[in-house]
């Protein structure tokens, strides 16, 4: 058994601090919630500086079971950032609400290492391990807020649906399994280049059980029905962190598994690409159009967020290395703009479902014109506008959906994206163009400004680091 | 020098939008003469352009080719030529004075409406100057967001109808551009030579792409093109924008905005699809010719003076769309004339709408009546931005319309008289509507009380007009410098879309550029 100590040093050390140190802290210092955070906080940065520093070292370790540096390492990273902006938007968000429990951020981390899981895995089990662990997390997460029915009921609905999808994913490894005879994915890649296949018929049909699986962990139609629901119900911080950080874990399996799943020249490769490229265009129009009916602004960018998948799900379906490049860059920019997003939801509301219609937007920009800005930048960039990082995500997604041929989707992706600027544009006529009923007084950011400040620049500057971006994405 | 002006023109208006944000917004005159002085800089250095620029040569010049995204081979490419330099200078002219018209006009958010207009200002400048597909649409872009502020903020009644109206009209065009403009990437790549960005390479390749798909992209390209000129049937967006816009924003909107599609119909139309051209210049001719008549109809009965104007913008740039695909030196030349011309007339009848809604706030032209007793001296300015915009020879306005039906009269392409006789009522309509505004609204009796006592022109809008008078009387009488800055580079234009195997490209850069790098790590 090879084990890889260096290599797996931010793997060990988030379990470390987690399992071991975070659980013992907690059991000796009761509702010290301070200590908690700065101790996670500590975690996460320490996680991610171990990430970026084992970065090149790429390797394949633990019998097979774990792919570590690269492009992991790269979501390591993109997972502890969001995790960190998440952290330092809850804890406002949270003494508000009355709610700042110190097992929230524990629930935080040990989603951040699920996710890290998800993307260092190189077997079917270590994936299905890291899936469970974020999913579990998520679940309480979403039904955090004890005294409110809507975040009691997200967090049941997520469990049962989730665990639902739990049973599709499992059996499909199973069947995957038993048409190639192995988990890992580098063995069933070959396996399946190479025409070693016991039955073709349970291969295509296991592919098409994880392509389930992780759409519904992408939220992808038809298995985007949960996500309104959920991130509607949930507490918006927590939203900003499922809807950013966790489509992005599961798009880095989505890539890993579908490349395996996939290679070119084989005859299940272009029905497959077709399946999802189908998924692709129906899940951004469905999210696009329903989006444009919702007068809950959290609402609104559920259904956005599902349109989101949509696009991502274009490089996917491009089945290339600039295809995952695509999704890689257009992912790292969605979580900037969509937490983004969701922390001015977050900021901006009040407990009980107060000041969540589009129309408590009106005449923001009078009365908090930062916030205002902030949310602008935001629906921009996600409607994909240049210079903002959206647009550049997007292109790239052209770039690669044209290239294998599939023109006819990129001009789905260009319908729904005029769509999609409707309501985008909708919130910000309210914010600026309107003038404001009632007054509100704001809430104060807090520490949630950091994370507005970080997820506003990125959305605004990312662009014009592409080739950077783009160039450690490469050599790692 | 050149590539100094150039980029000085370019990035002087970013940066000053920028400073704009760091002032108080309380202190709204240090604002207002930030932005001030900075639009008259940029216009001030954009003009060291004119002598630094040689006429006789058609590659682009003062060009800068700075890479960006090597894995896409987009890169900061700009430069000018004979069709660019008139759209820029024209706009770093309109700009001052459209800011000079929103001293008084603009009140709230004073700070804002500064900065996102010379955030606009660098849109449109970029847009005339980029050479790469990925940062001209990323330009083209860009304008999108001051515009739908300026029209949705500052504007009238309607104004946030008119503001997404105008926004997603625009976006529908350009997204259609943008997968366009990544097919033609990879057709580089397919073709061998890797996926480029790269303009004077595209054009290398474009014309020996498959004619079915040709088609397809030049559709995809003209048709977010015609969006913005607006082309019939496309236009409804135009009168609704033009109306709920602040004054200021009008005179962008048809002084330069307008400009973006008809030059890009040269650049990229006739640039990179010569066949494709030639083989839908009927059917875009036979839209510019309804587009002419039906625009000067629509105009003639307008009650409001403003909505008039509008509809005249599309029946004046019918007449740059129908010379254009004429394909001939006359009629592209034309064009290029009209447009310089347009973006001077038509700016100065919306300041004159302005200065009359100013004083009454109404813009309707039965309210109005013998206003010359009263306001002799604006009576002789809107006369003459009345007549440049009729076309009357003398001013400016002639030359253009005039090249242009010359042109499509000749024209082998479209190969019927036809298209120049029907236009040519176009002008005779324009004289009747224009004509006819000005009889009612500003001779007549003077009964309407509330009009007896209108002052007369203001210092400030006094100087918005003149230079704009004077400058539609000078190349209306001397069209000669305009003409011969534009000339080679439309004659090359021209060649290359008739005999595309044989003719040089159009958009060439010097093989060596000596100073584009260093004045690039100075500059930065």
């Amino acid at each position: 058994m090879n084990i890889d100590f260096f290599g797996s040093l931010p793997l060990i050390v988030i379990w470390l601090a987690l399992g071991a140190v975070g659980i013992a802290i907690q059991a000796f210092v009761r509702n010290n919630t301070r200590l908690i955070f700065g101790y996670y906080v500590a975690t996460l940065v320490a996680t991610a500086v171990l990430a970026i520093i084992t970065a090149g070292h790429k390797s394949i370790a633990f019998n097979g079971m774990v792919a570590l540096g690269g492009f992991s390492n790269y979501f390591d990273v993109l997972f502890c950032g969001a995790g960190l902006m998440t952290m330092m938007a809850a804890r406002p968000y949270l003494q508000r609400e009355n709610a700042e429990i110190d097992e929230f951020y524990t629930l935080l981390v040990s989603a951040v290492s699920g996710m890290m899981f998800m993307s260092h895995a190189n077997n079917l089990l270590v994936l299905f391990v890291g899936v469970e662990l974020m999913s579990i997390s998520f679940y309480v997460m979403a039904g955090f807020l004890r005294t409110n029915s809507r975040s009691i009921e997200a967090g049941l609905k997520y469990f049962l649906l989730g665990a639902f999808a739990s049973g599709f994913l499992v059996y499909g490894m199973a069947l995957i399994y038993g048409a190639t005879g192995s988990l890992q994915y580098d063995v069933i890649a070959s396996h399946i280049a190479t025409g070693q296949v016991n039955f073709p018929a349970l291969l295509s049909i296991g592919a098409v059980l994880m392509a389930v699986a992780l759409g519904f962990k992408v939220a992808a139609f038809p298995f985007h029905q949960w996500a309104p629901d959920v991130y509607e119900g949930a507490p918006s911080v927590v939203t900003a962190f499922m809807s950013t950080a966790g489509k992005a874990a599961a798009f880095a399996s989505f890539i890993m598994v579908f490349a395996a799943l996939m290679p070119h020249g084989n005859v299940l490769t272009p029905k497959l690409q077709n399946m999802l490229a189908l998924v692709s265009a129906i899940t951004m129009l469905i999210g696009n159009i329903t989006a444009i009916a919702q007068t809950n602004v959290k609402r609104m960018l559920a259904y956005s967020s599902v349109a989101h998948a949509g696009y991502l799900l274009m490089g996917i379906v491009a089945n290339s290395d600039q295809g995952s490049m695509a999704v890689v860059f257009y992912v790292t920019s969605y979580v900037f703009m969509q937490l983004g997003a969701f922390v001015v939801v977050g900021i901006l509301e009040r407990g009980n479902e107060q000041h969540l219609q589009i129309s408590d937007y009106a005449g923001l920009a009078k009365r908090q014109p930062v916030l205002a800005f902030a949310m602008a930048v935001f629906m921009f960039a996600l409607a994909g506008i240049p210079p903002l990082a959206g647009f550049f995500g997007k292109y790239l997604l052209f770039v690669s959906a044209i290239e294998s041929g599939f023109l006819w989707l990129t001009l789905v992706a260009v319908l729904s994206s005029v769509i999609s600027a409707y309501f985008y544009l909708g919130l910000i006529v309210k914010m600026y163009f309107s003038e404001s009923q009632g007054h509100h007084e704001p809430n104060p950011a807090g520490m949630a400004g950091i994370t507005l400040v970080v997820a506003a620049t990125a959305s605004i500057v990312l662009g014009l680091f592409t080739t950077q971006l783009l160039s450690v994405y490469g050599s790692w | 020098m050149g590539v100094s002006a150039l980029l000085a023109t370019l990035f002087g208006p970013l940066l000053g939008s920028i400073a704009i944000l760091f002032i108080h917004r309380d202190q709204t005159t240090a604002i207002k003469r930030t932005a001030m002085v900075i639009s008259c800089v940029t216009f001030l250095l954009s003009l060291l352009m004119i002598p630094a620029f040689d006429a006789s040569n058609t590659a682009l010049q003062f060009v800068v080719n700075q890479p960006w995204i090597p894995a896409l081979d987009a890169g900061f490419r700009l430069g000018v030529d004979g069709i660019s330099l008139p759209l820029v200078l024209l706009t770093t002219l309109i700009m001052p004075i459209a800011l000079l018209a929103s001293y008084d006009s603009i009140g709230k958010s004073v700070k804002e409406y500064y900065a996102l207009m010379l955030l606009l200002q660098f849109g449109m400048t970029g847009v005339f100057m980029a050479w790469d597909t990925f940062l001209f649409y990323v330009f083209w872009e860009l304008i999108l967001i001051p515009m739908y502020f300026i029209i949705g903020i500052w504007g009238g009644k309607d104004r946030i109808y008119a503001a997404i109206k105008f926004f997603l009209y625009t976006l529908v065009g350009s997204l259609l551009m943008l997968v366009a403009i990544v097919w033609l990437g990879l057709e580089s790549q397919w073709a061998g030579h890797g996926f480029t960005a790269d303009l004077t390479k595209l054009q290398q390749i474009s014309s020996h792409v498959g004619f079915n798909i040709q088609q397809f992209l030049f559709w995809a390209f003209a048709l977010s093109f015609l969006i913005k000129v607006p082309l019939f049937p496309l236009h409804t967006w135009l009168p609704d924008a033009h109306v709920q816009a602040p004054t200021a924003g009008s005179v962008i909107l048809a002084g330069v905005l307008l400009k973006l599609g008809t030059y890009g119909l040269i650049r990229f139309n006739l640039g990179l699809f010569p066949q494709a051209s030639v083989h839908f210049a009927e059917i875009i001719s036979v839209f510019a010719v309804i587009g002419i008549v039906y625009g000067a109809l629509v105009a003639m009965v307008q009650t409001d003076i403003k909505k008039l104007v509008a509809y005249s913008s599309v029946s004046h740039l019918g007449f740059v769309v129908l010379g254009i695909f004429s394909v001939t030196t006359e009629g592209v030349q034309g064009a290029v004339l009209q447009m310089v011309n347009h973006g001077i007339s038509t700016p100065m009848l919306f300041l004159c709408v302005g200065v009359l809604y100013e004083r009454r706030h109404t813009r309707e032209i039965a309210d109005y009546g013998g206003i010359t007793k009263v306001m002799p001296r604006f009576a002789v300015l809107f006369a003459i931005a009345m007549f440049a915009s009729v076309g009357l020879p003398g001013l400016n306005g002639f030359v253009g319309e005039f090249l242009t039906l010359l042109g499509a009269f000749k024209s082998q392409t479209l190969g019927s008289w036809t298209y120049a006789i029907i236009s040519a009522s176009g002008v005779i309509f324009a004289a009747v509507y224009l004509l006819w505004m000005f009889q009612r609204v500003m001779f007549g009796t003077n009964d309407n009380a509330e009009n007896h006592h209108l002052r007369d022109l203001s210092r400030s809008e006094y100087w918005q007009l003149v230079p704009l008078a004077l400058l539609a009387i000078w190349l209306g009488v001397n069209p000669k410098p305009l003409m011969n800055m534009s000339e080679k580079g439309v004659q090359a234009v021209v060649n290359w879309v008739q005999n595309p195997s044989t003719a040089a490209p159009t958009i060439t850069v010097p093989t060596q550029a000596p100073h584009a790098a260093h004045s690039m790590n100075t500059h930065r």
